[in-house]
């Protein structure tokens, strides 16, 4: 019972630092770019407008099903690898 | 065939499909009732997940807004999506492995709590009760134009449909007739975006069409447009916000709202296993995406179109004359959404922004003042007809319309009548109710919810987009970090859990309240409701985010002072936290 305790920790542990890198992503991609950056991104043009004005209408969507596809399928392989996997 | 005949064969064939899913998809059991029997496949979640997420706010007012607003609106795109990354990595996964039907359940179970249970439902209800008003109204203004009944009539008849499929079908019927309406109002908001990006860049994908070049002047798109509501005094359709703070927190107000929606979130009970809930996030985000990377391109296309139509020699040159006018704005007049007043009697429609920096230019050019009010909501509903498109889009766009509010009000009433069955009725007052009686019980309670519904559609207390915000601040606040705290955090108890979702729920009220009425009531608010007087410059709409720091602030506080939750909680949180072992979802 001690080494799945200690299975089940590392897995949690695994799965909380891939969110913690997804959220990172998602909050540049909007937040960050999107927001609080543009000014310092108005420099580089993208179709008659700047490139936080098109991460704030469309490059973050597009970031977060990327994001939110992505984990699923670290998560897929984590679950594997630490036999949580639902049968 | 004249334009209103194809718009009933539009409608009335749509609503048909519905009425026929509902007879095939009803509910025999409370499992069917609350959440599709647990089978759904998880693309077809995705889908019925993105009509019930997609609203009439959404699908009528969000490009409107935009239009309007331009980069400062922005923030509904990043905010409207963004929750799904929150709920595919924070709730969903865990909620659907804990197993049971709604998401008081969970707060009830997991802080052993009947008080947190009871205060759950009551920001349950609070919440979707306000987003279902504007369902309801928005269904009413399609209605009233596309039909040509008044608005109350149209609310009724929507209302009746809607009946039909919730009360019979519960989750089982809602879920198909999702997907028939996801299908029916991604074409019908595409269509007319792919003709309109065409005409106007010659790019067939408006995502795409929206960075191009406009095709008659040569300029990109963006620019063109800039360059045209500057002339009539509008600021910059691109230009950057100056408060930077509000528009983050409105935009995070915006994504923990979302993913704090009940009627979002009971979406991931149906699916089969916990990895299922996962991907189904993805699909419902690429489902909504298709809508929501075409809405900035139909809200920019369509606000130079609209100026382009006033202005047909350039917004420098003499505006058209009002007996000139073409014949969608006759017909919009007569809804009173767009309203014409000739201030300088000189028979011509000027349209510019009555600013006093602008004031100097407009009396130069002899003009009194701005002359046509267009309410942003008809945007996308007249789409069409300024861009000259067949009279059938118009009735694509008429069913579409209607899906968005109908998947919506459905999935939302279902929401408020499995709390009031499910965990009023039957998790307080009558826990040893029968299967059947429970299942009467979760009929009746959504009849009187849509009965409800009905009555504040009629007597709304804010417009659309305004009152959906509303309702994402106190989901957000209150729901969001007790679900999320219940997942990720051992140690919170159930004192921390009430202390922090009722000061997360007030603080949020309380600063809507002050800016916009006690209750809505007009005249009843103590600050009217400008930026200068905003705490720091902070909108009533984006205080949601700041509730929700106040609501896990107040519950680690709470918490540290009070006792540790026993052991059979503490292992209830690490089960949810693995998959392995994730039956169906059972109300036991």
């Amino acid at each position: 019972m001690a080494d799945d305790k200690s299975i089940a920790q590392a897995y949690w542990k695994a799965n909380l630092r891939l969110i913690a890198g997804c959220l990172v992503v998602w909050a540049l991609s909007s937040y960050g770019f999107g927001i609080l950056f543009r000014p310092w991104l108005a420099d580089i043009r993208v179709g008659g407008t700047d490139l936080g004005f098109w991460f704030a209408q469309q490059g973050s969507i597009l970031t977060f099903i990327v994001l939110v596809f992505f984990y699923a399928w670290k998560m897929n392989q984590l679950d594997k690898r630490f036999g949580v996997n639902e049968e | 065939m004249s334009q209103f005949t194809i718009n009933l064969i539009f409608v009335g064939a749509s609503f048909a499909l519905y009425i026929g899913i509902a007879i095939w998809a009803r509910a025999g059991s409370t499992r069917d009732f609350y959440v599709a029997g647990g089978g759904v496949h998880p693309v077809l979640n995705g889908m019925a997940t993105a009509a019930d997420w997609m609203s009439a706010a959404s699908f009528i007012s969000m490009a409107g807004l935009i239009a309007a607003g331009g980069y400062a609106n922005s923030t509904f795109l990043m905010g409207w999506t963004g929750g799904y990354v929150l709920l595919a990595m924070l709730l969903a996964p865990y909620l659907r492995k804990f197993g049971k039907f709604t998401v008081p359940d969970f707060i009830g179970d997991r802080f052993y709590s009947s008080g947190a249970r009871l205060v759950a439902v009551a920001c349950l209800i609070i919440a979707s009760t306000t987003y279902v008003i504007g369902q309801m109204t928005g269904a009413g203004v399609a209605f009233s134009r596309f039909l040509e009944v008044d608005s109350n009539t149209g609310l009724m008849i929507a209302a009746v449909v809607v009946f039909l499929y919730a009360v019979m079908g519960g989750m089982k019927g809602i879920t198909y007739t999702q997907v028939a309406q996801y299908v029916v109002l991604i074409i019908a908001y595409t269509i007319p975006a792919v003709f309109i990006s065409l005409q106007l860049t010659g790019n067939p994908v408006p995502g795409l069409g929206l960075f191009s070049e406009h095709t008659e002047s040569g300029m990109p798109l963006l620019a063109k447009l800039d360059q045209v509501v500057n002339e009539l005094g509008f600021r910059d359709y691109t230009a950057d916000v100056p408060n930077k703070l509000n528009m983050v927190l409105f935009t995070l107000s915006l994504m923990i709202g979302t993913a704090g929606l009940p009627h979002v979130i009971i979406r991931f009970f149906t699916v089969p296993k916990v990895a299922d809930a996962r991907w189904s996030a993805g699909w419902a985000l690429v489902f909504i995406a298709l809508l929501y990377v075409t809405a900035p391109a139909v809200a920019s296309m369509a606000r130079l179109n609209l100026l382009n139509t006033i202005y047909p020699d350039g917004p420098t040159a003499d505006a058209i004359k009002y007996e000139e006018r073409p014949d969608w704005i006759q017909t919009w007049e007569k809804t009173g959404l767009i309203q014409f007043e000739d201030k300088n009697s000189d028979g011509r429609i000027q349209l510019y922004n009555d600013s006093p920096e602008f004031a100097q230019t407009a009396s130069q050019r002899g003009w009194n003042g701005n002359e046509l009010n267009v309410n942003n909501d008809i945007l996308v509903l007249a789409n069409p007809e300024i861009a000259n498109l067949p009279p059938w889009v118009v009735g694509l766009i008429a069913a579409g319309g209607l899906a968005a509010a109908l998947s919506t009000a459905a999935g939302l009433l279902l929401a408020i009548s499995s709390a009031i069955s499910h965990d009023l009725i039957k998790g307080s007052i009558n826990p040893k109710i029968s299967e059947r009686g429970e299942l009467r019980a979760a009929r009746i309670s959504m009849a009187v919810a849509i009965v409800v519904a009905t009555y504040l559609g009629m007597n709304p207390p804010g417009f659309a987009a305004q009152v959906v915000a509303l309702a994402f601040g106190i989901a957000g606040a209150s729901i969001f970090p007790v679900l999320m705290m219940g997942i990720f955090s051992k140690r919170m108890n159930n004192r921390g859990a009430i202390a922090g979702m009722l000061a997360g729920l007030l603080s949020t009220l309380v600063y809507i309240f002050i800016y916009l009425g006690w209750l809505f009531i007009p005249g009843t608010n103590n600050l009217a409701n400008t930026p200068d007087n905003w705490l720091l410059g902070i909108s009533p709409l984006s205080f949601g985010a700041v509730g929700a720091i106040i609501n896990f602030a107040v519950a680690f506080v709470v918490s540290g002072m009070t006792e540790k939750p026993p052991q059979e909680i503490q292992e209830l949180v690490e089960s949810v936290r693995y998959p392995r072992g994730a039956g169906m979802a059972t109300g036991h």
